[in-house]
């Protein structure tokens, strides 16, 4: 089921506020988040987010092209690098 | 021969099942189709006349512009390289090609992952026939 038009993006509103204040102040600084669920929106674009995936902040920026979705999907949480003994056959890192 | 959409449409067919050759048409839009020229979908392509295979053509070009076959794909391959680009997650699954909406992938997802390679087990049994 989809979200509540009447409510609007969910953005976490810490991340929210903290935009809305460089916007107001035209300043870019990266900010750190933990709101991976948080829709990326319009406001949001040139702007630098470190996004949290449990171990550190990966840093995005955020583009036009992203508008609608989550701030967690660019920031991937798990990484394969391939099975173990798996080096007979070429594997990529 | 009823060429429509740059798709030869089998003869021997119900008009219904002869519309989903062509891509981005399924049954309910073949269906609809049909009922809106008042064309049964039970008569075969080989019995349609000149005009109703015309007015199938005309449907299909002006209220179906840009969703079948070449524009569909052209569309659908935008997405997924859209997708790709912002580095998003269903785009790093698109570029392992791997199920990018959190299917299993222990076994299964052979749609995306193409036919079953050959395991370890799999070829000590090859050597043991011959």
């Amino acid at each position: 089921m989809s979200r509540s038009l009447k409510k609007g993006p969910y953005v976490h509103a810490s991340l929210q506020k903290k935009i809305e204040d460089m916007n107001r102040k035209g300043e870019k600084k990266v900010v750190k988040c933990w709101a991976r669920a948080s829709m990326i929106v319009p406001d949001m674009i040139g702007h630098t987010i470190a996004i949290y995936n449990g171990r550190k902040h990966v840093p995005v920026f955020i583009t036009e092209q992203m508008i609608g979705h989550r701030l967690g999907e660019f920031a991937a949480t798990r990484f394969f690098k391939g099975h173990a003994g798996g080096d007979k056959t070429a594997k990529r890192g | 021969m009823a060429r429509i959409a740059g798709v030869d449409l089998p003869r021997h067919k119900r008009t219904e099942i002869a519309l989903c050759y062509i891509y981005g048409l399924g049954r309910t839009s073949a269906r609809k189709i049909c009922e809106k020229l008042g064309i049964p979908e039970t008569r075969r392509v080989q019995d349609l006349t000149e005009d109703e295979v015309n007015r199938i053509r005309e449907e299909i070009d002006k209220n179906w512009a840009g969703k079948v076959e070449g524009d569909l794909r052209r569309v659908e391959g935008l997405n997924v390289k859209r997708l790709i680009e912002i580095n998003c997650y269903r785009g790093q699954r698109h570029r392992r090609g791997l199920p990018t909406r959190g299917q299993r992938t222990k076994t299964n997802a052979r749609t995306r992952r193409g036919r079953k390679r050959m395991t370890v087990a799999g070829k000590k049994i090859a050597p043991s026939k011959g």
